[in-house]
């Protein structure tokens, strides 16, 4: 639904110059939540401004619906813009309309006649949950309330694809939740598309279907989940899961284990303790339920060196679990 | 020297006032029309042609963009820097070679007009700079069109200020419209100069200095109701 290909982005010139995304190719499948997560100054903003083309790459295509976007003319991009809505961080809403007027801002510029403009802000206020608000003006609004109408105003045009710019930075962690349930209820409903960009781990966990890691204006990784969860040594898996600090070295092996779905429930610690006398000691376990899946990573502690563990490691690895021995004593 | 026991005294004093009153509002109503609509259209230009503005290369063409924006900065200046009264002697070749006369009332909108347009775009170009970048934005997002994002977005957002500027600008043009009475362009400005400077009358340059502060009085004050209304901040 969204193809970006080799796609740069440079601010500025000279020894100034910011190179805010750089080769970065991108794929996001229909109907799916994709999650680009990153810190600040990473260039995920910059990144999703290049989709609707908010931003103008300096190299590389950008494809959404099909249609090569970085190729179209200005009135052709203003008509494929019409297919991909956008929510921002800051609500952008004009404080001179209401809801409603808000909500009809979007169906104004396409030309949808008055009466049919009304009909369907009534319906896509009421789909995202603020009938009876309409007449109000933003600044009457709580945050939650206010990306709502920034939703409804997005989806006003019936787009395929939603892109949101940290939509629930400014937000509550509660309001964060509905907001959050609200996305992925739509998109169920409609069959949106919807990229994120995100710097909270918490969004990609909860709502993301796949997700990317920006760093220095460069995609790390990317991939569904399930498929990050199960890399070796994936970032993207060490931050949704973060165990902390190692522990100062005293001797011992330390690995961890990162399991999805059917594993955890198997009782890693007591049969490495039974089945090959470890004693095992537990660092650190981070583990949530992502889609419906109970996932996590542990991380444990083994006395001695590595070599002494190979036939527990081996066995572990055998039941699909992925192991990453992080230290071994010398 | 006027005798202000004669008995025809006070029924000439309220006949001049009142015929003086209306060309004054005659004068300033065009002006303040002509302003506002000039105004408006320079200073969205310095606006949106600025860098990063949303007409930045009108045509396709960068250079056009700076070219305009610059041209447009460069009569503002100017007409910002000359004082208003010398501003409308220099006008006078101007004025006569448009409207045939150089005094009167009417002719008197010219050189009013040439001097209020600047500032009043001025504060227009002030008053779309606060307008969030964002919301232009979220409007480009939508798939507005540049005359799209100017007429819906920017100028609504920035209703407010440019209420509040143009009352400013008002209030400017009925103290320039008393200037005018020095050319004979009529108004409270020359009741104050015919009777009360050359025939000594104080009691004429009381009635209009009254007449004066009413009247803008009036017009600060809908200006500033109606600037509040409008606002939903």
């Amino acid at each position: 639904m969204i193809s970006i290909d080799h796609v740069s982005k440079t601010f500025g010139s000279g020894p100034s110059a910011v190179r805010a995304v750089d080769d970065v190719s991108l794929d996001v499948a229909g109907g799916e939540i994709f999650g680009v997560v990153g810190s600040s100054g990473a260039g995920k903003s910059t990144l999703i401004r290049l989709i609707n083309l908010l931003e103008r790459p300096d190299a590389g295509t950008v494809t959404v619906a099909g249609t090569e976007l970085t190729a179209l003319a200005p009135a052709e991009l203003r008509t494929a813009r019409h297919d991909i809505g956008m929510i921002f961080q800051q609500f952008n809403l004009l404080s001179s309309r209401t809801v409603r007027g808000n909500v009809e801002l979007a169906l104004e510029v396409t030309g949808v006649a008055a009466r049919d403009r009304s009909a369907r802000a009534s319906e896509i206020l009421d789909l995202v949950g603020l009938t009876g608000k309409a007449a109000a003006y933003p600044a009457q609004l709580s945050g939650g309330q206010k990306q709502r109408v920034g939703i409804a105003r997005a989806l006003a045009g019936r787009p395929r694809v939603l892109l949101s710019d940290e939509a629930t930075s400014a937000l509550d962690p509660e309001t964060t939740s509905s907001i959050l349930e609200l996305l992925r209820s739509l998109r169920d409903e409609l069959g949106l598309t919807i990229l994120l960009i995100t710097h909270e781990m918490d969004v990609v966990k909860r709502i993301c279907d796949s997700a990317a890691l920006m760093r220095d204006g460069r995609i790390l990784e990317q991939g569904s989940l399930p498929a990050l969860l199960g890399t070796p040594g994936s970032l993207l898996a060490r931050e949704l899961f973060p165990l902390g600090a190692l522990p100062p070295e005293r001797g011992t092996t330390i690995i961890e284990i990162t399991f999805s779905g059917l594993s955890s429930e198997r009782p890693v610690v007591a049969q490495l303790a039974r089945t090959h006398g470890i004693d095992v000691g537990l660092l650190g376990a981070a583990i949530e339920t992502i889609g419906g899946v109970q996932t996590g990573r542990t991380r444990l502690e083994l006395p001695g060196t590595e070599a002494r563990h190979a036939a527990a490691i081996a066995d572990l690895r055998a039941q699909g679990l992925l192991v990453d021995v992080v230290r071994s004593a010398a | 020297m006027i005798d202000p026991t004669a008995p025809d005294f006070w029924p000439q004093l309220f006949a001049t006032l009142w015929k003086a009153t209306g060309e004054t509002l005659y004068q300033v109503g065009v002006t303040a029309l002509l302003t506002l609509l000039l105004g408006l259209a320079i200073g969205t230009l310095l606006v949106i042609t600025d860098r990063g503005g949303i007409l930045e290369s009108p045509f396709g063409s960068l250079a056009a963009g700076r070219g305009i924006n610059l041209v447009l900065q460069a009569v503002v200046n100017l007409g910002r820097s000359i004082p208003f009264i010398i501003l409308m002697i220099a006008l006078i070749p101007f004025t006569r070679l448009i409207l045939g006369t150089a005094f009167g009332v009417t002719a008197a909108i010219v050189p009013l007009t040439v001097a209020a347009v600047p500032f009043f775009a001025r504060i227009v170009e002030m008053s779309l700079r606060e307008v969030a970048t964002g919301l232009v934005e979220a409007g480009q997002s939508l798939g507005a069109s540049r005359w799209q994002l100017v007429s819906k977005v920017i100028i609504p957002e920035a209703v407010p200020g440019l209420l509040l500027g143009f009352t400013t600008t008002v209030v400017s043009v009925i103290s320039y419209s008393a200037i005018v009475g020095v050319i004979g362009g009529g108004g409270l400005g020359d009741v104050a100069i015919r009777y009360g400077h050359q025939r000594y009358s104080v009691i004429h340059i009381v009635a209009v200095i009254v007449i004066l502060v009413a009247l803008v009085a009036v017009i600060q004050l809908i200006g500033s109701r109606l600037a509040k209304r409008l606002s939903h901040r």
